[in-house]
């Protein structure tokens, strides 16, 4: 039975690489105005992956004017998301990130992670 | 064409459309499916289709189904389902599938059994509201409270609500959507929950209040 859920969903989409929480990413999105279709760039840190086949969603957080944080949550296998670029890898020590939602300042950097 | 169908609830997932929006949908593989009857108004008094649905050892099925079936020459189902139809065109030994019977954007009903919840309180079984969490109360957060009157009548009535077996009932979805029709792989992609659990037995008909 989980074969035929499976044959029913979205293929991955080959331009979203390998993401993990604590990486600074841009995400790229379709968006529709009238017939006129651009695509719009959110940029910010990933705070939480959830790994469901077609229900695989990431949240990125991004510090908007005024220090007020905004977060969207995008699904991995919508057709709405053209691709994501990974800008940066973060050292992080958890899966989900919301103690960054009560930072702001020099207190919510990240340090860089190579590899 | 019957709009009916025979089916196995597979699972939900989430499925996409061309301008990206997401569905919540329940899987059912639905079909294909004999037709084992046409009950007729001049025989039977009313006009219906029998469905048949699920092939399997015949030695699991009893002899009356068995001869039944074998009468038509038709395989060896283990679910037979009466659906009410008129000028359907069908006759016995016809097969029905999910292409056939629906497409995409209809309304149908989902026909299922429920899943068992155990002996259940009043609570989670006819949503009352329990008493308070606070303010003195000890032990009694999910209590009923009053069933009845006093003295007068002295009992209580028949059918008042409270404790029970709760589930493994027949319930009906109405009025939902078909997003999806796969009749490679027999499936159809229902918009929201269907009751029942994972691999029980469903029936899909025309919806009633379109």
């Amino acid at each position: 039975m989980a074969d035929l859920i499976k044959a029913v969903e979205a293929q991955d989409n080959e331009n979203i690489p390998q993401l993990a929480a604590g990486d600074t990413v841009s995400v790229h999105v379709k968006i529709k105005e009238g017939d006129r279709e651009r695509i719009q760039e959110f940029k910010g840190l990933v705070i939480r992956l959830r790994n469901s086949g077609n229900n695989a969603s990431v949240t990125v957080r991004r510090m908007a004017s005024n220090g007020i944080g905004v977060e969207r949550t995008f699904l991995l296998r919508s057709p709405r998301v053209d691709k994501i670029v990974v800008e940066r890898h973060g050292k992080v020590r958890r899966a989900q990130l919301y103690y960054m939602r009560s930072r702001t300042g020099k207190s919510a950097r990240i340090k860089e992670r190579f590899s | 064409m019957l709009k009916g169908l025979i089916g196995r609830k597979i699972g939900m997932t989430q499925i996409f459309d061309e301008k990206g929006v997401a569905y919540a949908v329940t899987l059912i593989e639905a079909g294909p499916c004999f037709v084992t009857q046409v009950r007729l108004p001049e025989k039977e008094g009313y006009s219906a289709v029998q469905l048949g649905y699920g092939e399997s050892n015949p030695k699991r099925l009893t002899q009356g189904q068995v001869g039944h079936l074998k009468a038509n020459e038709l395989p060896p189902l283990r679910f037979l389902r009466e659906f009410r139809a008129k000028d359907h065109g069908l006759k016995v030994g016809d097969k029905v599938s999910v292409s056939d019977a629906f497409a995409v954007g209809e309304r149908v009903d989902v026909v299922g059994i429920s899943k068992g919840k155990g002996f259940a309180g009043g609570v989670k079984r006819y949503h009352f509201h329990g008493m308070n969490a606070t303010h003195g109360t000890s032990d009694r957060n999910r209590a009923p409270g009053s069933r009845g009157s006093g003295t007068t009548p002295g009992r209580v009535y028949k059918g008042a609500r409270g404790a029970g077996h709760m589930g493994v009932d027949r319930v009906t979805a109405q009025n939902i959507k078909v997003v999806m029709v796969d009749p490679e792989r027999n499936l159809i992609a229902i918009n929201g929950a269907v009751p029942g659990g994972k691999g029980s037995l469903v029936m899909i008909k025309e919806s009633r209040k379109q």
